[in-house]
């Protein structure tokens, strides 16, 4: 009978361990994720110049295109701020779009294995970007959840974990049909 | 007339109340007459046989990670109990109870060893499948690549098993060394979307584990069954000039007792092992398929990739009943809708199209509200 206190002790300290180190894991998968976006980023802007280069010499009549990718390429590397480089991300997607509906129009073009797997790399490296980002807010919002539902959300403001943001996606990029139903 | 059988609209998939004249979601007439719906079906014999449309519980990863890893440690121990009354019996039909035991536990050992460490292999192997290198599977990889980073697990071995069937499957003990393997038939007639479905379906399966339980039970059902086969022939063919040895036995009622008992082993243990295989896997594939829906964010996707497999054919090369469960569609037959039975190791697809397009219908619903 003695012993009842010391294992509600004990049962308790577990307890409050296991949901700390929920809390520590759900943080830590949030920061892994934004990561995960820098990478598949960083992969995009290397494969840009790539594709510029082989598709100029067919685009002759083209040269618009081709600026705009390049410009909103190098404007994304120097854009500071999550919500600047959010906006310059989604602007470059847009010029990558509009680069691959000229694409199409070119038989010849389309037809270059070059090109062929430049494209598949930049639509598989697009498709990996917004995939990261998907990931992301669903991590977010586990940790959120967690943070802000009884009981761990003791354990959560006694250690000052923060809640995190969700990634944002412009309005002009809503319009994707791969973008998030909820 | 028709109660209690949901309505699929034969325009944009949503399913509606049963009874219901038009779509809630875009208002169309459901259409009464034969034909107008292919998907649930008009005919009442039919429908009625079907079960209603339920919601699928929403799957926690981790939860069903424990769950596969009991049921994967509870399989072995069902296993080593078997292997125990079997080898004990047939050690005893032939009058060496202790031997057959002893040798019984050498072979579980091995068997099990063998499950565990190497059953990846092993089903890939059986299949054929090669991995996929080169730039003819950029692709391929690419969609895993995705897939991967959207369920938020390392991304698995890519193998191809050059087959024109279409169909797919994912193995590994832990997410960390897993691989899928699909068909190159799949990969030529599905597009992006819809291998994207597919692939997502199998890290969904990997995910939550439910492949180390199901290359486990692969490898040691198909053992067990094997096994038995040749006590069984070796009943028939070699009983005779062993115990005309007689140098323990003694024939008597005992010896016949063990042999009975032996006999009754051999049939009923395949036998159990195959239900216990095929009732647990059925539920996994609703799952992982809501689960692709959730990676994805795209359920018709998926829904498009099964209607594309059943009808171009789910066959698999060196398709076998021991691995049968492992596949997205499974490759040795054709469901008709009153296969939700005991025996059966999938859903019919039909059913899981159906609750796939519901989710994408539900999931349009509610972003226009």
């Amino acid at each position: 009978m003695a012993y009842i206190p010391l294992v509600l002790v004990v049962a308790i300290v577990a307890w409050f361990v296991a949901a700390y180190n929920k809390l520590v894991r759900f943080r830590n998968q949030i920061r892994n994720a934004w990561h995960q976006i820098d990478v598949q980023l960083k992969r995009r802007y290397d494969l840009i110049p790539n594709l510029v280069e082989v598709v100029k010499d067919y685009m002759a009549y083209e040269q618009e295109t081709l600026t705009r990718v390049i410009e909103a390429r190098g404007a994304a590397l120097s854009a500071k701020g999550p919500a600047a480089q959010a906006k310059a991300e989604g602007l470059l997607t847009e010029t990558l779009k509009s680069l691959f509906a000229v694409v199409e129009r070119y038989p010849e073009l389309k037809a270059n294995q070059n090109v062929a797997s430049l494209q598949e790399e930049l639509t598989g490296t697009e498709n990996k970007i917004s995939f990261a980002r998907q990931f992301y807010n669903d991590s977010v919002m586990t940790y959120n959840n967690a943070i802000q539902s009884i009981p761990t959300n003791f354990i959560a403001s006694f250690f000052s974990f923060a809640q995190e943001a969700y990634f944002e996606t412009e309005p002009e990029s809503r319009a994707v049909p791969k973008a998030s139903l909820r | 007339m028709i109660s209690g059988i949901a309505s699929a609209c034969p325009k944009c998939g949503g399913i509606n109340r049963p009874g219901a004249d038009l779509c809630y979601l875009c208002g169309d007439p459901l259409g009464a007459g034969p034909g107008a719906n292919a998907l649930v079906g008009n005919d009442a014999p039919a429908a009625a046989a079907r079960p209603p449309l339920r919601p699928v519980p929403m799957l926690l990863f981790t939860e069903a990670a424990r769950h596969n890893v009991r049921m994967s440690a509870l399989l072995f121990a069902l296993l080593f109990a078997a292997f125990f009354l079997l080898g004990t019996a047939i050690g005893g039909a032939y009058g060496d109870p202790g031997t057959g035991l002893g040798l019984s536990f050498v072979l579980y050992a091995i068997l099990g060893t063998t499950a565990y460490f190497s059953g990846s292999s092993i089903v890939l192997s059986i299949h054929g499948a090669r991995e996929a290198v080169g730039e003819e599977h950029r692709q391929l990889r690419n969609v895993v690549e995705e897939m991967a980073i959207a369920a938020g697990v390392p991304p698995p071995k890519v193998y191809v098993i050059p087959a024109a069937g279409m169909n797919a499957f994912a193995a590994g003990r832990r997410p960390e060394e897993a691989c899928v393997a699909v068909t190159a038939g799949l990969v030529d007639r599905l597009n992006r979307e819809e291998l994207q479905g597919v692939i997502a379906h199998e890290l969904a399966h990997i995910k939550s584990r439910d492949t180390l339980y199901n290359v486990c039970a692969a490898v040691l059902v198909g053992a067990v069954a094997l096994l038995s086969d040749m006590f069984l022939r070796g009943a028939f063919w070699g009983r005779r000039g062993r115990t005309g040895g007689g140098e323990r036995g003694g024939g008597g009622r005992g010896n016949a007792a063990f042999f009975v008992l032996a006999l009754l082993l051999a049939v009923l243990a395949p036998l159990a092992a195959k239900i216990l295989q095929m009732s647990i896997s059925r539920q996994r594939e609703y799952h992982a398929d809501a689960a692709a829906a959730g990676f994805t964010r795209n359920p018709l996707g998926l829904a498009s990739a099964l209607a594309k497999i059943a009808s171009g054919g789910p066959e698999v090369p060196g398709e076998n009943r021991g691995t049968q469960h492992l596949f997205i569609v499974n490759p040795l037959r054709v469901f008709g809708p009153e296969s939700t039975a005991l025996m059966s190791t999938h859903p019919p697809t039909e059913a899981r199209i159906q609750r796939l397009r519901a989710m994408g219908g539900v999931a349009v619903g509610g972003g226009a509200q």
